[in-house]
């Protein structure tokens, strides 16, 4: 590893921390969802749709606002906060991983309802004729042929939350080690006019984006190679 | 017997359908596309449901007014019309993917079912990489080793190329002759179900028009069948000999022995054969030379307009007429000339004898069949 001086180290891990626990959150919520979505005939399950995918269109700093007063004292997560001798949930890591996770939830959930409606209803069908449960059938069929979803989204997720900074300057308070990501970090080394850091953390920022990209349509392009 | 009984809307198109069949050989649900013969499989299957079902069979009570299995349930295996392998597992793991962790006692195993359907030299290979017919034979073998009840298949052959349903339809043929598990087959492809059906179903309009045992729906002339311009029926005969110095095989049909352009065959033989009533034209007696081989003594049981100035005529083989029946297609005008009325005895002159199932039209003999109760698809002994 690169030895960097620790106010630069520090941004990077809590960064890669949180886009790995965001992902991992919003695998585990997000893979609910999007198989209700995906499954659901209902005329009104575009409503949930579009609640979910909200975070496209609003700006972040709508989010934040509405996260920060959620989080605060005076919302459920200052009640949440209060049951272990807190105040509040904003301006701390949980706070920032709960917004974060609402702030990605589209990039997982819509991949992946796309994977599992392009299933289809056959394979779930002949599942179930070979004596497959629902449970059965979604673990062994469902989710090995969403494969390309889970990974979309997961790359999606981890890369939006590295990427993200309205609502971490919203509700994060950039403290050093607790809420000050990258993005911020590198706000703020901008402000302060040191370039030095800032230089370091944008440059890498930069070429992290392009990796993901690259590997991503990389992926796509296979994955149409081998007609799956 | 198999009892199934369905009404109710499905979409626009409303179902009412009510048929038995024996627990055992094909029965064929034929009938135009469109016409809700698919609707009725998946309803037997349990992926479809509708207001009011019934569905049993033996005494295995699968859906009633209170009780509705889903399809995880039915031990049943289904076969789709297009290919449905899992795509993200080789052959090997499809094949294996329903099949219980041990065979039950008299159940089919991976390696019988891999002889039996050539599945071998293909396990390894992903299902991308197989062509039509072999995706259907796998599919096959998958349901069968789901250690089924029933087999339900669902126009197995549409979208196969000739090659490819050939290869298909001898499978089943094969899978027929040496288990005796019952089988529903879809299909909208009369070719096909005169080759594999020992029992028909009749769908029209989301109704049953008629059900039977299929040589006598095939004849009955108040059906569309026996009136279509490629009416005919399928007998079922035994190999008396085979004349090697001709090429021709004496089959022994009730009432009459017909020669048949074959290869070689055993005696004993099981075979189907197929008489067009096209390809049956009528003398009356006494016989002259002629160089068509089957001219065979009848009695005429009916006659029926067939429309354009043809009539479809019934004739049951043999000098009592209780032999074999199959139909004749005469024009009016020679109807009238020969003076032909119910109840005289004819000569059917058979100009073309086609053989449907090639070897393997063999049904489970009496002994070999198993005793009422027993596991269902115990190995046909004959095979």
């Amino acid at each position: 590893m690169i030895t960097l001086p620790q106010d630069i180290a520090t941004p990077i891990w809590l960064t890669i921390e949180l886009a790995s626990l965001t992902t991992l959150a919003l695998l585990l919520i997000g893979t609910p969802i999007a198989w209700g979505l995906a499954r659901s005939r209902a005329w009104w399950i575009e409503i949930p749709a579009s609640l979910v995918a909200l975070p496209l269109v609003l700006p972040p700093t709508v989010i934040g606002f509405y996260l920060l007063i959620a989080l605060g004292p005076h919302g459920p997560g200052g009640a949440l906060a209060s049951m272990w001798g807190g105040r509040t949930m904003a301006f701390s890591f949980p706070g920032l991983l709960i917004g974060s996770v609402i702030y990605s939830l589209p990039f997982m959930v819509q991949p992946l309802r796309a994977s599992f409606e392009a299933i289809g209803d056959r394979p779930l069908e002949v599942a179930a004729t070979l004596r497959a449960s629902k449970w059965r059938a979604f673990w062994t069929v469902a989710v090995p042929l969403a494969r390309p979803g889970f990974l979309t989204g997961s790359v999606l997720c981890f890369a939006h939350t590295i990427g993200e900074f309205g609502i971490v300057l919203m509700i994060g308070g950039d403290i050093p080690g607790q809420t000050r990501t990258l993005s911020v970090a590198v706000y703020d080394y901008v402000e302060n006019n040191q370039y030095e850091p800032a230089h370091i953390l944008a440059g890498g920022m930069l070429i992290f984006a392009f990796a993901v990209i690259l590997a991503m349509r990389v992926f796509d392009k296979r994955l149409a190679h081998s007609g799956t | 017997m198999i009892t199934a009984s369905f009404r109710g809307p499905i979409g626009s198109f409303t179902l009412d359908a009510h048929f038995t069949a024996p627990a055992q050989g094909v029965t064929a649900l034929f009938g135009r596309s469109g016409c809700g013969k698919t609707s009725i499989l998946r309803c037997i299957a349990g992926l479809q449901r509708v207001a009011e079902g019934v569905c049993s069979i033996h005494d295995d009570i699968w859906q009633n007014a209170t009780i509705f299995r889903p399809a995880h349930l039915r031990p049943i295996g289904m076969v789709f019309q297009e290919a449905s392998l899992f795509a993200h597992l080789n052959v090997r793991r499809n094949l294996r993917y329903g099949a219980p962790k041990s065979t039950p006692a008299g159940g089919l195993g991976f390696d019988e079912i891999a002889d039996l359907l050539s599945l071998r030299p293909l396990l390894n290979r992903n299902p991308h990489h197989l062509s039509g017919g072999e995706r259907q034979r796998v599919a096959i073998g998958r349901a069968l080793l789901s250690q089924p009840r029933l087999l339900l298949l669902d126009e197995p052959l549409t979208g196969l190329d000739q090659a490819a349903k050939d290869d298909v339809m001898r499978t089943l043929e094969r899978l027929h002759a040496a288990i005796s598990l019952p089988i529903i087959l879809v299909s909208h492809d009369i070719t096909e179900v005169e080759r594999l059906a020992d029992h028909l179903v009749l769908i029209e309009n989301g109704r049953v028009r008629a059900s039977g045992p299929l040589a006598e729906l095939q004849r009955d002339p108040t059906l569309p069948l026996a009136l279509s311009r490629n009416a005919a029926v399928s007998l079922n005969g035994e190999v008396a000999y085979h004349d090697t110095a001709y090429g021709l095989s004496h089959v022994d049909v009730p009432g009459a022995r017909l020669l048949v352009p074959t290869a070689p065959i055993p005696s004993g033989t099981k075979l189907r054969l197929r008489i067009a009533a096209r390809d049956v034209s009528l003398a009356l007696p006494p016989a002259h030379a002629s160089t068509i081989s089957n001219v065979l003594p009848a009695i005429l049981l009916q006659s029926h307009d067939a429309g354009l100035h043809e009539r479809i005529v019934l004739l049951g083989l043999g000098e009592d007429g209780t032999g074999a029946q199959m139909l004749a297609r005469v024009t009016q005008r020679s109807w009238d000339q020969l003076a032909l009325a119910p109840g005289i005895a004819v000569l059917a002159q058979i100009k073309g004898v086609a053989l449907l199932a090639g070897t393997a039209a063999d049904r489970p003999s009496a002994e070999a069949a198993p005793p009422p109760g027993s596991p269902p698809h115990s190995r046909d002994n004959s095979e």
